[in-house]
């Protein structure tokens, strides 16, 4: 029987790649792709954790993150889409119109 | 579950999710992802939320990352070097990521076991019909509300990414 | 313990030679059929030392097509082409075949076998959320192809491969809506269980089949199930006077021998889930676990083995005659054009998929079914 801080230290190291991806590379859609592997680690906190409570709450909540994951997904591909077609890039750094 | 599939499965997941943010090519990156979130369903199914689980691989690995392959297709992305950005910036997201990842683990492996981790599963845990229940009951409201969210979503997209042509005026036939 | 084990891999492996045998036969099943339908005579070559000729048949060219094609193929050159993504080139045709093979592990082939003191539920793997693995198989089934025709490198692929993709995640949606109202009529996602609730007689002959009660979910799940396969009337992946082969047009031999078997096992796939979905799995018609019960009241006892027996043929003939269906639909429909395929998905089957769901929701809530 694997005790649920274990999941909690797996939860944390893939919740820390993914900052690391945000962090690290300037391609946006792979900051994209970053920010979902961190929704996907606090998923699976959440699983784990109602696992060891026995309650289905934290399911309901992995649940909404995914339908809202992708509503997420839909607007911000669109919005990488039009960036793409007006600016003809995919470098986050280089996207620094409304930067002060 | 037991500790050896968990840990298959854990560094599994950790080579995969690193291999998002070091490959070079976008698609390797995706495929990546995907092999990451086929795992953490597995995990999921692994810790009795079958429903959830099999939810993810649909839902997240099966439609949502098709929606980001088509988009790496139509930007015609190829592979870029791991650069750019700046230096400090680099180092202050390494070393703060070794922090954060420090002080979860500690944190994380400090925690005294849940209350109700002795109290024996029910025997429909993690069935769709339990999931249902919980959905349409204590969560009604944040569920009605997620469609809409989705609804929102879907023309927020469709609004977003319509090309409108020079002739014809926003809103006409594009 | 371990005899348990050995059961579960003799089952595994029974499944598997079903799918991949069954498969294999539908190459030559095809080309006879699609010969019988152009008025043409079809493979008729390479009979093993003439025998057939010999005693006075006629030849047939199954030797030709089951042994001399998947020959030809695998002695081929496996030719990559210049500036192909290597790795993902060579795994795409197994990222195809993989989910759809796995599928069958939760697709009942039989009723139960007692063998001494023995239950031997005869299904790969008894999994009570079967129709959830089903859909999750099935979407993951898209990268083999969407990444066999990126990494080719060729632009007809990459075409093939977008248009596969965007086809596959319409209709995933109808099939999905589909098996969610079977799923709603038997209130079990347990494929066994379906197959259980399937058997029985209403008015004393007809048969508890889902297809009586299901009609528009039969229907969906038949196109979707058809789009999902890429064949004619749905083949704009693969069209030939359109996109030379799509997806593996940069494939050759026995990678494409994997691409086109996995087409196969699709339509095999299809067969299985509708024949298990609406027409009652392994039940045969008046057959129950202990004998016939014939409409007009006669019985003929069977012990259990015979009952199993009749089962699994009865459950072969079935998928059988459904690929037959798909092939015959396959030559002769034209194909869509691919604005007519994305409206038929989108504003056809969805809505009616939608209506069908909610209808049947009615009808369990209202008539307390």
């Amino acid at each position: 029987m694997v005790p649920p801080s274990y999941f909690m230290g797996l939860s944390a190291v893939l919740f820390c790649i993914g900052v690391l991806g945000v962090l690290l590379r300037r391609n946006i859609i792979i900051i994209f792709m970053s920010i979902e592997l961190m929704l996907n680690a606090v998923n699976l906190a959440f699983v784990a954790l109602s696992r060891a409570w026995g309650n289905v709450d934290g399911q309901a909540i992995v649940f909404f993150v995914m339908t809202v994951a992708a509503a997420e997904a839909a607007v911000g591909l669109g919005i990488i889409l039009m960036i793409f077609r007006n600016r003809e890039t995919v470098n986050a750094d280089e996207i620094n119109l409304m930067r002060w | 579950m037991p500790l050896l599939p968990f840990l298959f499965l854990a560094a599994l997941s950790i080579i995969f999710a690193a291999g998002v943010i070091l490959q070079r090519h976008p698609v390797h990156s995706l495929l990546s992802l995907v092999l990451t979130l086929v795992v953490i369903g597995i995990l999921f199914i692994g810790l009795d939320a079958t429903t959830v689980g099999f939810l993810q691989m649909i839902v997240y690995a099966g439609a949502i990352k098709v929606l980001f392959l088509f988009v790496i297709w139509l930007l015609n992305l190829q592979s870029q070097p791991i650069e750019g950005g700046h230096l400090a910036l680099k180092f202050v997201g390494a070393l703060g990521s070794a922090a954060l990842i420090a002080e979860l683990l500690v944190f994380v492996l400090h925690l005294p076991p849940p209350v109700g981790h002795s109290k024996p599963l029910a025997l429909d845990y993690g069935s769709i019909g339990k999931l249902a229940q919980g959905l349409f009951t204590d969560y009604l409201v944040a569920f009605e509300v997620t469609s809409i969210l989705l609804l929102v979503g879907v023309v927020g997209a469709v609004a977003l990414a319509r090309r409108t042509t020079a002739g014809s005026a926003p809103g006409g036939a594009p | 313990m371990l005899i348990e084990l050995l059961i579960g891999a003799i089952k595994a492996i029974i499944v598997l030679l079903m799918v991949l045998n069954l498969s294999a036969i539908l190459l030559w099943f095809e080309r006879k059929g699609s010969a019988l339908i152009q008025d043409r005579i079809g493979a008729n070559r390479a009979a093993i030392t003439g025998v057939g000729r010999r005693l006075g048949l006629p030849n047939l060219g199954f030797v030709n097509t089951l042994m001399a094609d998947p020959l030809k193929l695998f002695t081929k050159e496996d030719f990559v082409p210049a500036g192909a993504d290597k790795f993902l080139h060579a795994l795409a045709p197994f990222l195809a075949m993989f989910p759809v093979l796995i599928t069958f592990a939760v697709v009942p082939f039989g009723d139960t076998l007692i063998i001494g003191d023995r239950h031997i539920n005869l299904q790969a793997a008894n999994l009570n959320v079967a129709a959830l693995y089903i859909l999750a198989t099935i979407g993951l089934g898209v990268y083999g192809v969407a990444l066999g025709g990126w990494a080719s490198n060729n632009r007809w692929a990459l075409l093939g491969g977008i248009r596969a993709t965007a086809q596959m995640i319409s209709y995933e949606l109808a099939m999905g809506l589909a098996i969610v109202s079977v799923v709603m009529t038997y209130g079990t996602l347990d494929l066994q269980e379906m197959c259980r609730a399937q058997g029985g007689v209403w008015f004393g002959w007809l048969p508890r089949w889902g297809i009586f009660v299901q009609p528009v979910a039969f229907l969906l799940l038949l196109t979707a199930g058809m789009a999902e396969t890429k064949r004619v009337p749905f083949d704009l992946p693969e069209g030939e006077s359109e996109l030379i082969a799509g997806y593996f047009t940069e494939y050759s031999g026995g990678k494409q021998a994997v691409f086109m078997l996995v087409d196969f096992a699709e339509i095999v796939l299809v067969s299985a889930l509708i024949t298990t979905f609406f027409f009652g799995g392994w039940q045969f018609p008046w057959l129950y676990p202990d004998g016939f019960h014939l409409p007009g009241g006669a019985f003929f006892a069977l012990p259990n083995v015979a009952v199993a027996i009749i089962g699994i043929i009865s459950f072969t003939v079935k998928v059988v005659a459904f690929c037959w269906l798909q092939i015959l639909a396959r030559w002769t429909l034209p194909r869509f054009r691919y604005d007519q395929l994305m409206r038929l998905g989108w504003k056809g089957l969805l809505p009616v998929a939608l209506a069908n769901v909610v209808v049947t929701a009615c009808v369990i809530v209202l008539g307390g079914v």
